[in-house]
């Protein structure tokens, strides 16, 4: 009897320790994985085009009060120009955050964790599928250039998870791009 | 937690279960594996034929036909299934049958002539193997599609593309509810059924058949008694029900990986419909170019409803489904259409709200 409650508070004492020790591992692996995430959203140039350019004192820069936020939705757009029949065929504007093209016309998305505008609600699946399969919540509409979604799905299930913590942890920015238009028709 | 924190836990688990006396291997059998199955190059591998030069049907396997098919561009097809002798489905929860290892089934497209066979079997690990055999013109033998798919492999009817699926396609519609088996199912196969797709009574076995053949175990009682069906206020409306239940649950369900967009379009035999409360009045994320505010459905306005101009369009970034289909499936957009104008009109509504109140 006696021995049976000692092994029941031992046992309970191993528990303790264990869950305690695999929080602060928790913190300490979260804390990782936003950095190493930060580094593979730099160095793979995601803000090239999630992050608007504006013209600074050293010409065009991207704007960082919006970082991440996709194409600003007050930009007020003309149509794409036409281009003529030939190898130029694609056009962006100023802010790198719009592309037109064969495909129609496409506008970069909100990757901030803002609920109603951003992919805050997103979970990790979704945006594992999203990149791994370039449908939009990997069960959609075709993900549209020059979203370069090939590359992003080359990494490993670990450097998605570090680019998905990352995007999780900065700041929240309203911000709802524009649904993409169809080419125009000729 | 890294991997060596896992075992050095898993170790722990083991020496806690062996001095409370719990079995050690209810904690292993979570970990353990077994084979997972592959698809074979050839059609004829599968099993499907009992003489592939006649491709007369092995005699173990059955034929089916679901209540609500999934619209194909107008492709006419037939549908198998073959359990390993003496298994059983375990039909317990009526909304998510289990299958046992070693399932298979099939599904044939044929527009003029046969396009594809398509193919499901669940491996010994528990995942289902997904794998589609291209026909040769010729009608003689089928080989298996390249994994990426193949797109514009034929015409359909009406001369759009027929593209044969990816597997990520196949995932996409198949893996976003419990049992990604999608049109074998006690719904699907009640006999209290208005199906839209003609096919051959005689050879297709319904729900009934499968419980007698002892191949389904364990179906609540009252779906012995009664056969299912969907609960609606008119015809019209079960035939909708059942068009959404059949084309877009696998993905607009409160279970899968699409919960989070709130849409919820699956049939439940337990719980009901949630299809009118999660889509009439509801705001939608998807905006329609021309308005301010946009709904999925707007009560008697179809052309003013995000989840009608869906279905009524094959603009690819539009258009719902958004794979599988390139030609408009005209006779259910016009089902939605009576059923958004008429049954969900404003007044109607009223009058059913009212009614319910009445009777409580
Ligand atoms: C060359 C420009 C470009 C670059 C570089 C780029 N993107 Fe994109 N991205 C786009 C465009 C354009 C879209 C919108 C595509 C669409 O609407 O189909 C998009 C969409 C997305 C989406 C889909 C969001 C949704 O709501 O469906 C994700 C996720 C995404 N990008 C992640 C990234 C990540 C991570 C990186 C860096 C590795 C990156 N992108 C780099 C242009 C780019
Ligand atoms: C657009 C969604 C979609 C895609 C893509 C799709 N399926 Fe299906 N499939 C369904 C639905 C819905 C049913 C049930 C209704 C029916 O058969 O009409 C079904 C039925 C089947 C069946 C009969 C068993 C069952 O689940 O009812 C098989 C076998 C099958 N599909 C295999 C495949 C394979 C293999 C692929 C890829 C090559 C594939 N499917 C692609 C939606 C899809
Ligand atoms: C293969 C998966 C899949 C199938 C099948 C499917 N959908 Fe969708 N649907 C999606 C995804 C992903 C989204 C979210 C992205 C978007 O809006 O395109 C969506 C969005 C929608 C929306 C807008 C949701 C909102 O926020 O208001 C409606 C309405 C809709 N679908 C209706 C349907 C209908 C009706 C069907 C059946 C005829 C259907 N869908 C079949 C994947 C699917």
């Amino acid at each position: 009897m006696l021995l049976k409650s000692l092994l029941l508070v031992a046992a309970a004492g191993i528990g303790l320790v264990l869950v305690t020790t695999a929080m602060s591992d928790t913190d300490r692996d979260h804390a990782r994985s936003v950095e190493r995430g930060r580094y593979l959203v730099t160095a793979m140039g995601c803000n090239d085009c999630h992050t608007p350019l504006k013209l600074g004192p050293n010409g065009p820069e991207p704007d960082m009060t919006r970082m991440l936020s996709g194409h600003p939705a007050e930009m007020a757009l003309p149509p794409a120009p036409g281009l003529p029949e030939g190898p130029w065929n694609t056009v962006a504007a100023g802010t790198l955050t719009a592309w037109n093209g064969p495909w129609g016309t496409s506008f970069t998305a909100n990757l901030t964790p803002d609920p109603e505008t951003g992919i805050g609600r997103w979970k990790e699946a979704d945006f594992a599928a999203t990149v791994r399969t370039g449908r939009h919540l990997g069960r959609g509409r075709n993900l549209l250039p020059p979203m370069p979604y090939q590359n992003v799905a080359a990494l490993t299930d670990a450097d998605l998870h570090d680019v998905f913590t990352y995007l999780q942890s900065i700041p929240a920015i309203a911000n709802r791009v524009p649904q993409p238009l169809p080419p125009a028709r000729q | 937690m890294r991997p060596f924190e896992w075992t050095r836990l898993a170790a722990a688990l083991l020496v806690l279960c062996g001095t409370l006396g719990v079995p050690a291997w209810i904690v292993l059998a979570a970990g353990s594996g077994s084979a997972g199955a592959q698809a074979p190059r050839e059609l004829r591998e599968t099993g499907l034929y009992a003489d592939p030069s006649t491709q007369r049907i092995a005699s173990d396997v059955l034929a089916f036909r679901p209540q609500y098919p999934l619209w194909t561009d107008g492709a006419r097809k037939r549908r198998w299934i073959r359990l390993p002798a003496g298994s059983s489905i375990d039909a317990s929860d009526p909304d998510a049958w289990r299958f046992p290892v070693g399932t298979q089934l099939w599904k044939e497209f044929a527009y003029e002539r046969r396009v594809e066979t398509r193919y499901m079997q669940l491996g010994g690990d528990g995942r289902w193997v997904y794998a589609t055999y291209v026909w040769s013109p010729d009608g003689r033998s089928a080989s298996l599609a390249p994994q990426r798919g193949l797109r514009g492999a034929c015409q359909s009817t009406s001369g759009a593309p027929h593209d044969i699926p990816s597997e990520l396609d196949c995932r996409a519609c198949h893996q976003g509810t419990p049992s990604e088996v999608l049109g074998f199912s006690a719904l699907q196969l009640s006999s209290a059924r208005t199906s839209r797709e003609p096919g051959d009574n005689a050879a297709e076995l319904q729900l009934d058949d499968f419980v007698a053949r002892g191949w389904i175990r364990d179906l609540p009682r009252e779906f012995r008694e009664r056969a299912p069906q969907i609960a609606a206020r008119s015809e019209r409306e079960r035939a909708v029900l059942g068009y959404l239940h059949g084309n877009c649950a696998s993905c607009h369900n409160a279970r899968g990986p699409l919960a989070e967009l709130g849409l919820d379009l699956e049939f439940s035999l337990a719980r009901g419909s949630s299809a009118v409360r999660t889509s009439v009045g509801v705001e939608s994320r998807f905006q329609l170019a021309e308005l301010e505010r946009s709904e999925r459905i707007v009560p008697g306005a179809p052309h003013a409803s995000v989840l009608f101009r869906r279905i009524s369009s094959r603009d690819p970034l539009l258009q719902m489904p958004a794979l599988g289909t390139h030609v408009v499936d005209t006779a259910a957009v016009e089902l939605v259409s009576q059923w958004i104008e008429q049954d969900l009109a404003p007044a109607r509504l009223a009058d059913t709200h009212s009614s319910h109140q009445r009777q409580r």
